[in-house]
């Protein structure tokens, strides 16, 4: 060893395990809430295949490329692909998760605020993966 | 260190040449050229993404494969092979043997590489440097794709030959007056990623095999038509290549260590750190693996686990920075070029590694996951501190490979106009990210912050182009007609130099 005190190292490396404590407990605790999945959340049936999206809400409608939801409602996504790897994305509210054949994966939403947002697809999938686009209208419950 | 380009010889005695530094010159050109290659495709990308619509690439196959073929030439045709080069350089002097332990299966293991760089640049394959399944399977056109496959089998069996070339160089060939606590940091992060080399590699080679038969038709591993688990390719691919990311970036801070106290005029802070960090890296780099895959649908507890595998290679690499600034620190800088490109690469190392405890934090990452933004990350790893680290040490060993200077000033030119390109391209690149943006894209919507983030990056990217053409000319002209160098002190720092450079082992 060379002849120089090292506790600088040392008090800088316990700030950074620390520190790294910290953000592993935060997300940790984060993602515990996140993936807490509400009562009574209304499931839709996500299919990918190349190159678009399609859905199935619980009473059997069916849309392609276009999702309509209702504001203040919670939706839990059964995402699952027809053909080779997709990721199904809206990234105004965080949702991410791959539709992969012969599985399903959940992934779960409640839209905040009415409006459109993108969805698309996030893992490449071939030719137009840049264009396996759609639309999500979060509209106002029909009463 | 041994003149190369000094005293001209036939180009024929350093082909068919199985001395060190001969083969290390091979590796070293061949590294370079790929560089370029895979650096002119990254322009055509930036280019494409510049405006929304299809710019100068008519298609989107045509971009799908550009990509692919970008970043598997950087990363198995630039990177790896020029640390090779480095290593095959330095390695056996800082260890003080005549050669490399086996020099007929070194020379054996550089020849691999020019034929798996032809398949996978005359087959252009699309599926991604990843080749995940079933896309890989029953998508993606061949015959290109089985020649990625093939092509990436010779790269990866010429990286083990390398890889025990060196580990047994440095534990068996070493001078017997020398313990292991005395070889110098560089030869401990060839060992330290060698031994990285050989756990890892053999996995994604049985991936490959098995995803050869399922392309064929004959298994179905990965083919969920078949009864496969396209998951399981996933777990083989990033349990090779997330230590992977270590093998390339060790070496790189390996030069970062012999650059960094040369031009301080100080002894390294720490040696014990730096190897403590080299080790703890190595181990803990097994540990993360499948935080590439948080959104296949992992459970909540295998997440976790894999973020805290994560998170515990933070302090090794915080070691290392600690151990550079501390080296620094209080020193007799002088700003050569090495050093600009060194101490840059430490700059970008630290930015890269910030940006990736965001992406290791798991709720962040599902805002991040396969967006720009790990464009973005993984390349400040790649270009802002590995190339960095490798182009600052080409501009160190320079003088002592052709007995000639470099010019100073294009050299700092280039520097600075990459580490602005480098900004300039992948900070936006996070910033686009978080806008949403996926990667692999070949055409984007009209979304203005989009199209604003895209023209910076494309701009950096010219940038660094342009640079690359000035180092170019800076690197071909002064091999031939730079001013001749003094290899006692090449950049007039003065001083000891830690480890025998007037080294010259005999050519055989």
């Amino acid at each position: 060893m060379s002849g120089h005190s090292n506790w600088p190292e040392w008090i800088y490396i316990a700030v950074v395990i620390a520190l790294m404590c910290w953000v592993g407990a935060e997300a940790w605790n984060a993602e515990r809430l996140v993936e807490h999945v509400p009562e009574g959340a209304e499931i839709i049936k996500v299919t990918g295949q190349q190159w678009f999206w399609t859905f199935e809400h619980e009473d059997g409608t069916k849309e392609i490329g276009e999702l309509h939801v209702e504001v203040g409602k919670a939706y839990k996504f059964e995402i699952h692909s027809k053909d080779v790897n997709h990721s199904f994305n809206i990234h105004d509210y965080v949702v991410l998760m791959d539709a992969i054949p012969g599985r399903i994966n959940t992934v779960w939403f409640a839209p905040t605020d009415v409006g459109t947002h993108d969805i698309q697809c996030r893992e490449y999938c071939g030719l137009i993966h840049y264009n396996m686009r759609g639309t999500l209208y979060v509209e106002e419950p029909s009463t | 260190m041994v003149v190369e380009l000094a005293k001209p010889r036939p180009i024929w005695q350093i082909m068919f040449s199985t001395h060190h530094t001969d083969v290390g010159l091979l590796y070293l050109i061949m590294s370079l050229a790929f560089l370029f290659m895979g650096g002119a495709l990254a322009l055509i990308i930036r280019a494409e993404l510049f405006l929304p619509g299809a710019q100068i690439i008519g298609d989107a196959m045509t971009f799908n494969r550009i990509f692919t073929v970008h970043g598997t030439t950087l990363i198995f045709l630039f990177i790896l092979p020029f640390a090779s080069a480095v290593g095959n350089y330095y390695v056996p002097i800082m260890v003080r043997y005549k050669d490399m332990a086996y020099p007929k299966l070194n020379a054996i293991a550089f020849w691999m590489i020019p034929p798996g760089g032809a398949l996978v640049w005359l087959g252009f394959a699309d599926f991604t440097w990843y080749a995940t399944p079933p896309y890989s399977i029953i998508s993606a056109p061949g015959p290109a794709a089985d020649m990625w496959i093939f092509g990436l089998k010779i790269l990866g069996i010429s990286s083990v030959l390398g890889a025990i070339n060196f580990v047994v160089t440095i534990l068996k060939c070493k001078h017997p007056d020398m313990s292991i606590g005395q070889v110098p940091l560089l030869a401990w992060s060839y060992l330290t990623s060698s031994l990285i080399i050989l756990v890892a590699i053999p996995t994604f080679a049985a991936a490959l095999l098995m995803l050869l038969t399922d392309r064929l038709g004959v298994s179905g591993f990965f083919n969920p038509a078949m009864g496969g688990d396209p998951i399981a390719y996933q777990h083989l691919f990033w349990f090779t290549f997330h230590p992977e990311v270590y093998v390339l970036v060790i070496p790189a801070i390996g030069m970062m260590y012999e650059i960094i106290p040369r031009f301080s005029r100080k002894p390294i802070y720490s040696y014990n750190s730096g190897i403590f960090a080299f080790v703890l890296l190595a181990i803990v780099g097994f540990s993360s693996w499948a935080h590439h895959m948080y959104a296949s649908g992992m459970s909540f507890t295998e997440k976790t686990v894999f973020m805290v595998g994560t998170l515990a290679a933070v302090p090794a690499s915080a070691m290392h920075v600690y151990n550079f600034i501390a080296t620094m620190w209080n020193g007799r800088i002088k700003f050569s070029t090495p050093m600009m490109w060194a101490v840059g690469g430490i700059a970008l190392f630290f930015s890269a590694g910030a940006g990736g405890v965001a992406n290791a934090a798991m709720p962040l990452d599902f805002s991040t996951h396969d967006s720009y933004w790990v464009v973005g990350h993984f390349h400040l790893f790649v270009m802002g501190t590995i190339a960095f680290g490798s182009i600052g040490f080409l501009y160190y060993m320079f003088p002592y490979v052709t007995g000639r200077m470099y010019n100073e000033t294009m050299g700092k030119v280039h520097f600075v106009m990459s580490f602005i390109g480098t900004v300039l391209v992948f900070f936006t690149q996070h910033i686009l990210g978080l806008y949403g943006m996926p990667r692999r894209v070949f055409d984007y919507p009209p979304i203005p912050e989009w199209i604003a983030m895209n023209q910076i990056a494309s701009v950096g990217a010219m940038i660094i182009g342009v640079s690359m053409v000035l180092f170019l000319i800076n690197m071909i002209y002064s091999s031939g007609k730079g001013k001749l160098a003094d290899t006692d002190d090449p950049f007039g720092v003065g001083g000891k130099y830690y480890y025998p450079f007037e080294a010259k082992n005999p050519h055989h």
